[in-house]
């Protein structure tokens, strides 16, 4: 019984804390993270596919006494593969990368995306020297994943495995200027 | 009045003048004096790239946590990037470009040509600010004046390195 995505978002960012920051993926992952409630430290992405990972490394390098989480679906993380071999180079101890994988690309109609067909995103993360690689299948694992993003050390990666299936829509905020001013000064740096 | 070898210092005394702390780039022999300056400097973080269009998500990123970012590529690793500049270009994330071209001028290699003959376009249509130095003592001016329109006003600029600030690859040794 695969793990359902809002609520798997949800357990993942209760009491998240002042200092987590939260860069989803386009598609599916950003609607999850808006559907708990907005948040200006939440940098929404409507685009950059294959790009989520890349922003949550610039972000931690540059913020090292918060914490990022990149949360992300298997095909977002598809795009980007080569930035686990970047970011298992750069290792920052804040980084977590989550992949919320259901096999398929859900924002096009469902078709199979690479995972479902034996392509393991896990071993890929442990071959690009990724610390600590998680493989999430229940309420248990989940939670303890949960606690983990709450004291990050070292980088981390978890895969996710959710259901295939399509809630309803929750759109945030799709201004990307505002998104990214609102997130500046949510954390302090702007101007 | 500088060498005409020593401008990859120049642009990285311009980097350092600009508060630049993490550079990415994809290695390349146009460079590799400036990913040298890079990677031993300690305030500036080098994040070596599968693929330059990780490099524009990197600095988006940067720029949410404060710190200002560059990016390093040849011209070829500009075509990589067109469509992850959308995320500049729809949220204003400054981007600094600096990037060596081939295929434009004794190039021995014809597969360079297609992509170095249209950087200039490509770069217009992305809203990208465009500063062309030919000569040494050209770089340091046109980098600063890209640093001021990136970091100054939240947009893209590219200073294109031409092949004859390089010199002509050696193919045969």
């Amino acid at each position: 019984m695969r793990l359902e995505r809002r609520a798997a978002m949800a357990t993942l960012l209760a009491d998240r804390g002042d200092d987590l920051l939260v860069v989803p993926g386009l598609g599916s992952t950003t609607w999850d993270l808006a559907a708990l409630g907005d948040d200006d430290r939440n940098f929404y992405l409507w685009g950059a596919m294959g790009g989520a990972a890349m922003i949550g490394l610039g972000l931690a390098l540059a913020q090292p006494k918060r914490r990022v989480a990149v949360i992300t679906g298997d095909g977002e993380m598809l795009m980007g593969m080569g930035s686990l071999a970047t970011i298992g180079i750069q290792r920052p101890g804040n980084l977590a990368i989550v992949v919320f994988d259901n096999g398929v690309y859900g924002e096009t109609g469902m078709q199979p995306s690479h995972t479902q067909s034996g392509v393991d995103l896990i071993a890929v993360a442990r071959a690009c020297g990724i610390g600590t690689c998680l493989d999430v299948g229940d309420e248990a694992a989940l939670r303890d994943l949960a606690a983990r993003l709450k004291t990050l050390r070292e980088t981390l990666f978890a895969r996710v495995l959710i259901a295939a299936d399509e809630p309803p829509r929750v759109l945030p905020l799709r201004d990307g200027v505002e998104l990214k001013d609102r997130f500046r000064t949510a954390v302090g740096v702007k101007p | 009045m500088s060498a005409p070898t020593n401008w990859p210092d120049r642009l990285f005394a311009t980097l350092k003048r600009a508060d630049i702390r993490q550079v990415g780039y994809v290695p390349d022999a146009g460079h590799a004096r400036l990913i040298d300056r890079c990677r031993a400097d300690s305030q500036i973080r080098d994040v070596v790239l599968t693929t330059e269009e990780e490099g524009v998500a990197l600095a988006a990123g940067a720029w949410l946590g404060g710190e200002r970012a560059a990016l390093l590529m040849q011209s070829s690793g500009l075509g990589n990037c067109v469509n992850m500049l959308s995320l500049a270009r729809t949220c204003r994330f400054p981007l600094l470009m600096l990037i060596t071209m081939r295929g434009e001028w004794e190039e021995f290699n014809p597969w360079q040509v297609p992509m170095g003959s249209i950087v200039d376009p490509v770069l217009k249509l992305c809203e990208a600010e465009v500063y062309r130095v030919t000569k040494p003592d050209e770089v340091e001016g046109a980098a600063e004046r890209a640093v001021q329109h990136v970091f100054g006003d939240e947009r893209i600029a590219a200073v294109l390195l031409s092949q004859q600030l390089i010199g002509k690859k050696v193919w045969t040794k």
